[in-house]
């Protein structure tokens, strides 16, 4: 602290050149690093599903051999989980956790700078596997044995990566929980947290208890096809089923930890733009926690196929539905938040309300899924993919664009063209629902996932799917556009930057200074979250 | 800010996360003990000669029971074959049912059986006394020889099951199968 206590009187004296960003530990230039890795990896993701739905724009085979494809559906999935999502979500989380608890930095700031650092390893070691012998990984993201150990060369790195980046997000989660439970502002009780924060302490969790799981089931996987043992080997008495059980036991909470902070950010948004307190603060927190224990008691509901008893499937089915409860207590809310409030439409808010209404169409897709006779019919079709999709890319993705649009002032100090904002959002709401609703019509006709070419009675709807991820793709560009943009220039903003957004982060100048709340401030009810 | 506080927070949850990892493997052996009690997964039971022996036998009720057997051909140059494919047998009886196993190779060559039983509900109730799948079997070059499964349909098998099929598939030892393939 005595140190800190020094550089008081000259706040902005920052290191200058590449030491910076190598060195940082600067809880704002690290989150910002985090942002633009994982803006990268988007387009890198965005790539691999372009060359996806380019070869699945007519049947037949046209563009890429089925290996490849199978790699190129499994990569997409690995990179966009772990490289985008993922980091934007801690990314987010240490730009905005000190400043909106009123903290100087992170609690464990060279932890942070190397669990930044270690992703790109990560990255490296997995997009290497292309030049390997064998080719990257191609038996899908979720590398249930004994096809993933006919992987070539690819193999173990695709284990080693799962470790590293395993590594990195562990780092940054105990990192949110240390910084938040000893370093709140005086007065910033935990229920006076802004809900973002609330959101992630949740997601840190979720990752510190998963992500072992996750870890020691590949490093299974790894003995098993190296070391002679035989965890899933039939021949040795294993079972293959068990990595399906190891896997989504790490696998279910995973998906709440790609959407929780996405919740989190609609919850400041939403109250901003309708200028009104957010309806129901405690029942969020409490739908949250409840959202996040019940996300260990659902995982078999991802293989109700592989032949478990009837008491077992009930058990899931039952288990999987109530979760629809405090996700409906969630959606309520925000719509309760909105109801009679001064609303206006900025960028942000657009985001935020398409979050909230094809978000709920995931969700809608997911009840249906979690039918157990149903889902016989759904499972490893199309129509599993547009869910995911639909919660992962209109839910998770745009959530993260409204936290972008929503904090770039406050980062940069300039707002950004609303103009090529508001474009952005309508090319991206039109064309993700032409790229992901076909794919639901064509899974109930039985086409299957993870398929290079398909029968000639699917090719319409396909055609129509490729065209909306085309411009879904290129509509993207938009947003690369608004963010340069912004860095370099644009109008000055005020500290408060939105006319109805409260919390400590808009009493800060905008840009904040390097280091940023040295002195603690005090928070009162009246002056807590959003 | 207390320094101390954070490396304590830190500290318990470096805990959490060994913890974790730990869990991830014991859900192993969970997992086995779970599906052994349920008799999910077909695992069968197993029982001691003496204790078979003495089993009350009802001979008002007669049980189908079915052999099926696969040897798994990427690896395994084997043939293998149940010399009768069904026999009737009483509950608490203790009966006998012969394989034939046949190197079809010139090399030595040791292989491991596993057994499942459907329906899973049934595996429950069905106890092996003696049986090669017990151990990992080594055949000479052409050789043939004819493998034993000594076991006994518990008494309590539900009334509505009739028929259970036991089914064996024959796997190249999983040391051997990491010798050849390094």
């Amino acid at each position: 602290m005595s140190e800190a206590a020094v550089h008081d009187d000259h706040h902005d004296h920052k290191p200058t050149g590449i030491g910076r960003w190598l060195f940082s530990t600067n809880h704002k230039d690290i989150g910002t690093m985090y942002l633009l890795f994982s803006l990268l990896m988007f387009f890198v993701g965005g790539a691999m599903a372009i060359v996806i739905r380019a070869e699945l724009f007519q049947p037949g085979l046209q563009f890429v051999n089925p290996q490849f494809f199978n790699s190129m559906t499994t990569m997409h999935a690995l990179v966009m989980i772990f490289g985008a999502v993922m980091p934007a979500g801690v990314g987010l989380a240490n730009w905005m956790i000190p400043v909106m608890i009123g903290a100087p930095d992170m609690a464990l700031p060279r932890m942070n700078n190397m669990s930044f650092w270690i992703l790109p390893f990560g990255f490296t070691l997995l997009l290497s596997t292309f030049f390997m012998d064998g080719g990257a990984p191609a038996g899908g993201w979720t590398m249930y044995p004994p096809l993933v150990l006919q992987t070539g060369n690819a193999f173990p790195f695709l284990i080693f990566t799962v470790h590293i980046l395993g590594i990195s997000s562990i780092m940054g989660a105990i990192n949110i929980i240390a910084t938040v439970f000893n370093m709140r502002a005086p007065g910033m009780t935990f229920m006076r947290l802004p809900l973002f924060v609330w959101t992630w302490i949740i997601t840190a969790f979720l990752l510190i208890a998963a992500l072992p799981v996750f870890a020691g089931a590949v490093t299974m996987l790894l003995t098993d096809q190296y070391f002679g043992t035989s965890f899933f080997d039939a021949a040795g008495g294993g079972d293959p089923v068990m990595f399906q059980h190891l896997f989504w036991f790490f696998g279910h909470p995973e998906v709440y930890i790609l959407i929780l902070p996405a919740f989190g950010i609609v919850s400041q948004i939403i109250p901003t733009f309708s200028r009104k307190r957010l309806f129901g603060y405690t029942s969020m927190v409490y739908a949250t926690v409840a959202i996040a224990f019940l996300s260990f008691f659902v995982w078999a509901h991802h293989m109700f196929t592989v032949g478990m008893p009837l008491a077992g499937e009930l058990f899931f089915m039952y288990a999987t539905m109530t979760i629809a409860i405090p996700t409906g207590v969630k959606i309520f809310n925000w719509v309760a938040t909105m109801w009679r409030g001064s609303m206006t439409f900025e960028t942000p808010m657009l985001f935020s309300i398409a979050f909230i209404v094809l978000f709920s169409v995931g969700g809608f897709s997911g009840v249906m899924m979690s039918i157990t006779p149903v889902d016989f019919q759904y499972h490893d079709t199309y129509f599993i993919v547009a869910h995911f999709h639909y919660v992962l890319v209109t839910g998770a993705v745009f959530a993260l664009f409204a936290a972008a649009y929503y904090w770039l002032p406050k980062w940069t100090g300039h707002m950004y063209d609303e103009g090529l904002g508001k474009l952005h959002f309508w090319t991206s709401a039109v064309f993700v629902n032409i790229l992901f609703f076909p794919q639901h019509f064509l899974g109930l006709a039985g086409m299957p996932r993870r398929i290079p070419d398909y029968a000639v009675q699917f090719a319409d709807w396909n055609m129509v799917s490729s065209l909306g991820g085309f411009a879904f793709g290129l509509s993207q560009l938009i947003f690369v556009v608004v963010v340069f943009k912004c860095i370099r220039g644009g109008d000055k903003v005020t500290d408060q930057v939105w006319e109805g957004a409260r919390g400590l982060e808009w009493t800060l100048s905008s840009p904040p200074p390097f280091h940023s709340f040295t002195v603690p401030p005090k928070v009162t009810e009246e002056s807590a979250h959003g | 800010m207390a320094r101390k506080d954070i490396n304590l927070t830190t500290k318990k949850l470096y805990l959490l996360v060994v913890v974790m990892f730990g869990f991830g493997f014991a859900l192993v052996p969970i997992y086995n003990v779970f599906c052994e009690v349920t008799g999910l997964n077909g695992k069968t039971g197993e029982i001691a000669v003496e204790k078979a022996e003495v089993l009350a036998v009802d001979i008002e009720r007669y049980v189908t029971v079915e052999f099926d057997t696969n040897v798994n051909q990427a690896t395994l140059p084997w043939s293998f074959a149940a010399k009768k494919f069904k026999i009737r047998v009483h509950p608490g009886e203790v009966s006998d049912a012969v394989f034939v196993v046949k190197n079809k190779s010139n090399r030595s060559i040791k292989g491991q059986a596993i057994p499942s039983v459907a329906p899973a509900q049934a595996s429950l109730f069905f106890n092996k006394t003696e049986c090669f799948c017990f151990t990992q079997q080594t055949l000479a070059p052409y050789e043939e020889r004819e493998m034993l499964v000594r076991f006994v349909v518990d008494t309590k098998l539900p009334k509505k099951i009739e028929t259970m099929t036991l089914s064996y598939t024959f796997f190249l030892s999983t040391d051997e199968n990491k010798i050849t393939s390094l």
